[in-house]
């Protein structure tokens, strides 16, 4: 039954997805090259790599509003070391680790103390973005040395650019993990019940930590890329990308309670944002409206089910009278 | 050395520590920066509260109820917006009905979500977090890339924020503090004293309880988005009347500060408890501390944020522990 709906849910975005593509390209006959379709992920890219880190989160019943702010502040430190004089090699491996470190600290207080993760990310997301603009103030850095730049905005293979492989190969790696390992397995079971999760022997708060962990590496490479990409950072850089990253996630049927979700639905989600967003700009559709676009698609994407049920349980009512 | 406490309800305890808090930094900040304590300051810091409060009082009712008001912000923002945008074209209106719009305005707001919250059963996270981008862009394409400036409003729109209602020595109580603090007394009054406001803590704690007990919990959340709108509406009027030059972005993050004040406040993130005086408290902690960084000589402003969310995360453990060792006292003595 669950299963059949989940199925019928990601039936329902392919149709949506096929639909925008369909549309796009019949509007725009650039729509379907694929230096278009390379530049549509290429704009989000670091968008869609947290998105997938935030799927497991918000399957395992957990929230991260942190995700921007750690993104922002592995950018900043980024900048800030290289301007010092640390090889930028050697400054991206502590950045990760800078983000390993967030994500932990998040975790400490999520599964040990048991704040509620909603509360907790929203105080790091003040103090994280906080941490990156004592370390910019207003500045901006650039300066950056020319391959940095060049990985995230030129070809890294064939056409493709870094930042796309990236999300390839951890749309596989953690889409294989989430639904055919043990691990992906407790990641549901605790989205569903943590307390019988708890009492069935699942090491719940060491399953939380490593994907908060998880959640803020993710984020640390997300926030290097843009970086790279914009060969500039500022103490706002990546400011309120949280809400699209969560949009996008929620879209994708993976539900806010926890416990139901999949990575195939949060890719058609982030095919069918990209698209629209990509369609809209090129019939001239500016950001304001696409990001409205999308918020009604998001309390559609619940409200439509939902009132679909009622009515069928009505129906139910009429009939049994 | 506890014992003397055990007679003191957690919550008020829980006020007490909050208190003591914003003492301590009062003074910590008085000790840092010459003339600190001075009236100009105090009321710098009134006129500044006097925005905030509103919104997080209605955020507090939204939270009781176990949800959350992601829009508020975008609602200060229209409210303070299109009213102010009405003034340019109808300036003989009157004062009182100006502010009846903006409630009317933000309650509006406010029913949006509400319905779709109670009655479509969408989460209110996702509800609001929509409602945080699609009132925004109203508000941006309505603008059309137009500022309402003080030229545009009336005179005594204009004088508003400096009308006094009473002075002691050289402190001087602002009609905007006044309007502020009424608002947060009505609702302290209401929740404290009147039975029919007991709903909200009743549906925040147990919602099947508070069905099972007769409570038409629906339309306690409708309520309680309704309120929280029309407070952020009010908010929006006293934001038009302190700054005077409105741009789109009015009102950016006031979301995020909101809920700040509330958990500092000590308000439930999972509902059914918390006090309206928590919350004033915790709004008035959560903008001193904003507002005398700026004025702190030894570390820049920049550091605000960055101590913001670190006491947020104080506040929020404190209070973890408190109420976990009190369980556990009253575990023992039970």
């Amino acid at each position: 039954m669950m299963l059949a709906r989940l199925k019928s849910w990601e039936g329902l975005l392919l149709i949506i997805l096929i639909v925008t593509v369909l549309a796009n390209a019949a509007l725009a006959p650039q729509f379907l090259t694929l230096q278009n379709q390379i530049n549509l992920f290429q704009l989000s890219i670091e968008k869609i790599i947290v998105a997938l880190a935030m799927t497991f989160i918000i399957i395992n019943a957990e929230i991260d509003l942190s995700v921007a702010s750690i993104m922002g502040l592995a950018a900043c430190t980024f900048g800030v070391l290289v301007e010092n004089g640390t090889p930028a090699g050697f400054a991206i491996i502590l950045c990760l680790m800078l983000g390993v470190l967030a994500g932990a600290f998040n975790a400490f207080w999520i599964a040990y103390v048991q704040i509620p993760s909603l509360v907790v990310t929203l105080a790091m997301l003040i103090m994280y973005r906080g941490i990156a603009r004592v370390l910019l103030e207003d500045r901006g850095i650039n300066g950056f040395p020319q391959w940095f730049g060049d990985l995230g905005q030129k070809a890294f293979l064939g056409p493709f650019p870094l930042g796309l492989f990236i999300f390839l190969v951890l749309l596989i790696v953690l889409g294989l993990v989430l639904h055919r390992t043990g691990f992906g397995r407790l990641v549901y079971v605790i989205g569903t019940n943590a307390e019988v999760a708890r009492f069935s022997g699942v090491r719940v708060a060491r399953v939380k930590t490593i994907l908060f962990i998880l959640s803020g590496v993710i984020s640390a490479l997300a926030g290097l890329l843009y970086a790279a990409r914009l060969a500039s950072v500022r103490g706002d850089a990546a400011t309120g990308f949280e809400l699209d990253i969560i949009t996008m996630v929620l879209l994708g049927g993976v539900s806010i309670f926890g416990g139901r979700g999949s990575i195939i639905g949060v890719l058609f989600s982030i095919l069918i944002v990209l698209n629209l967003r990509n369609g809209m700009a090129l019939m001239n559709i500016t950001g304001h409206i696409q990001t409205a676009v999308i918020g009604v698609l998001l309390i559609m994407s619940v409200l439509g089910p939902n009132l679909a049920e009622r009515a069928k349980s009505l129906g139910k009512a009429k009939a049994a009278a | 050395m506890i014992k003397p406490f055990r007679r003191l309800h957690p919550q008020t305890l829980r006020i007490l520590a909050l208190a003591i808090v914003l003492m301590l930094t009062i003074l910590f900040f008085a000790s840092q920066i010459d003339g600190y304590l001075s009236p100009r300051m105090i009321n710098r810091i009134a006129t500044s509260v006097a925005v905030i409060l509103p919104i997080a009082i209605g955020q507090a009712m939204v939270v009781m109820t176990r949800n959350i008001d992601l829009s508020v912000g975008s609602v200060v923002g229209i409210a303070a917006y299109l009213i102010g945008d009405y003034l340019g074209t109808h300036p003989d209106i009157h004062p009182v009905m100006v502010v009846v719009m903006a409630l009317g305005l933000g309650a509006f707001c406010g029913a949006i979500n509400g319905a779709l919250v109670a009655y479509g059963r969408v989460p209110s996270i996702i509800v609001t977090l929509g409602t945080l981008a699609l009132f925004r862009t109203y508000l941006v394409e309505y603008s059309g890339a137009r500022s309402i400036t003080t030229s545009g409003l009336p005179q005594w729109l204009v004088n508003l924020p400096q009308v006094t209602i009473f002075s002691i020595g050289s402190f001087d109580m602002r009609l905007t503090v006044a309007m502020s603090l009424a608002a947060a007394i009505v609702f302290w009054v209401a929740l404290s004293r009147l039975r029919v406001a007991r709903k909200f803590y009743a549906v925040g704690s147990n919602p099947d309880a508070a069905v099972v007990a007769g409570i038409n919990s629906s339309l306690v959340v409708f309520t309680s988005f309704v309120l929280s709108g029309m407070l952020a509406g009010l908010a929006g009027f006293i934001f038009l009347a302190k700054f005077g030059n409105i741009t789109v972005v009015a009102g950016l993050g006031f979301e995020l500060k909101s809920v700040a004040a509330v958990v500092v406040g000590g308000v439930n993130i999972f509902g059914g408890s918390g006090s309206i005086l928590g919350v004033v408290l915790g709004t008035v902690l959560v903008d001193t501390i904003d507002n005398s960084l700026t004025r702190w000589a030894i570390v820049s402003e920049f550091w605000r944020d960055a101590l913001l969310g670190m006491l947020i995360m104080v506040a929020v453990a404190t209070d973890t522990f408190m109420t976990r060792s009190f369980g556990r006292m009253k575990g023992k003595s039970g």
